[in-house]
C-alpha cells in the first residue's frame, strides 16, 4: 500500500492550506488557468480582490490524486479557505451569486481588496 | 451502456428527482485533455430533488458524487451539478 506516500501528501496539503489563507487547488496557474472550471473559480476570487495561492495540480500528479482523497471530493478545483474546505467550481459560482462568499471572507477574517 | 444513460439511471434510482436535466458537453471539449474520443466525458446536470432538503451544498453534491463515485472513476471526466430542492425550483 501507498500509505507512506498518502501520509507525505497529505502532510504537504495540510501545510499549505495552514500556511495561506486561501488555497485554490486548480489546473494551470492564476494567470493561465487550463480549465473552465478553474478559470471560473480564479475569476470569482479576483471579482472580490481575494489574494489566494494557486497550486496547479497538473504539474504534480501525486497532489492532484492526493487532494482528491484529502477532501474526499473527485474534482478540481478545489478551495480551501482558513485550512477548511468550501467546495469546487459548481459551489463557489453560486456561493458568490447568493453574496455568501463574500460574507464566508469577512466572517473568517479574509483581506480582501476589491478593484476600484 | 451509454454514460448519460448510466447517470440518469442511477440518479432516478437513488434521488427520486422531480426534474433531471442531463447535457452532454462532451463536443464542445474535443480534443481537450480528459474528453475521450467517443465523446460522453462532459456533463452538465440539473436534479430537483426532495432528498436535498436541510441539506447544505456540499452535502448535496457529495450525495450525487458518491451516487456516480465509479462513473467519476472511468468515464466522466467533468460534472458541472446543480442541485436544488422542489421549493428552491421556482423560476
Amino acid at each position: 500500500m501507498s500509505t507512506a506516500i498518502d501520509d507525505h501528501v497529505s502532510q504537504r496539503i495540510r501545510q499549505d492550506i495552514d500556511a495561506h489563507d486561501v488555497v485554490l487547488y486548480m489546473k494551470g496557474t492564476p494567470v493561465f488557468p487550463q480549465c473552465g472550471f478553474s478559470a471560473t473559480v480564479v475569476q470569482v476570487l479576483s471579482l472580490l480582490g481575494v489574494k489566494f495561492k494557486g497550486v496547479n495540480v497538473l504539474d504534480d500528479p501525486e497532489v492532484r490524486e492526493g487532494v482528491k482523497r484529502f477532501s474526499e471530493w473527485p474534482t478540481i478545483p478545489q478551495l480551501y479557505v482558513k485550512g477548511e474546505f468550501v467546495g469546487g467550481c459548481d459551489i463557489i459560482r453560486e456561493m458568490y451569486e447568493a453574496g455568501e462568499l463574500e460574507e464566508l471572507f469577512t466572517t473568517r477574517g479574509v483581506a480582501r481588496q476589491p478593484a476600484d | 451502456m451509454a454514460v448519460a444513460e448510466t447517470i440518469k439511471r442511477k440518479l432516478t434510482a437513488a434521488l427520486a428527482p422531480a426534474r433531471l436535466d442531463i447535457a452532454d458537453e462532451s463536443a464542445r471539449h474535443a480534443g481537450h485533455a480528459g474528453a475521450r474520443p467517443e465523446g460522453e466525458s462532459h456533463f452538465r446536470v440539473a436534479i430537483v430533488s426532495s432528498r436535498f432538503e436541510g441539506l447544505p451544498r456540499l452535502a448535496r453534491q457529495r450525495l450525487v458524487y458518491d451516487i456516480l463515485a465509479d462513473e467519476l472513476k472511468s468515464d466522466i471526466h467533468a460534472l458541472a451539478l446543480q442541485t436544488r430542492t422542489p421549493a428552491e425550483d421556482t423560476p
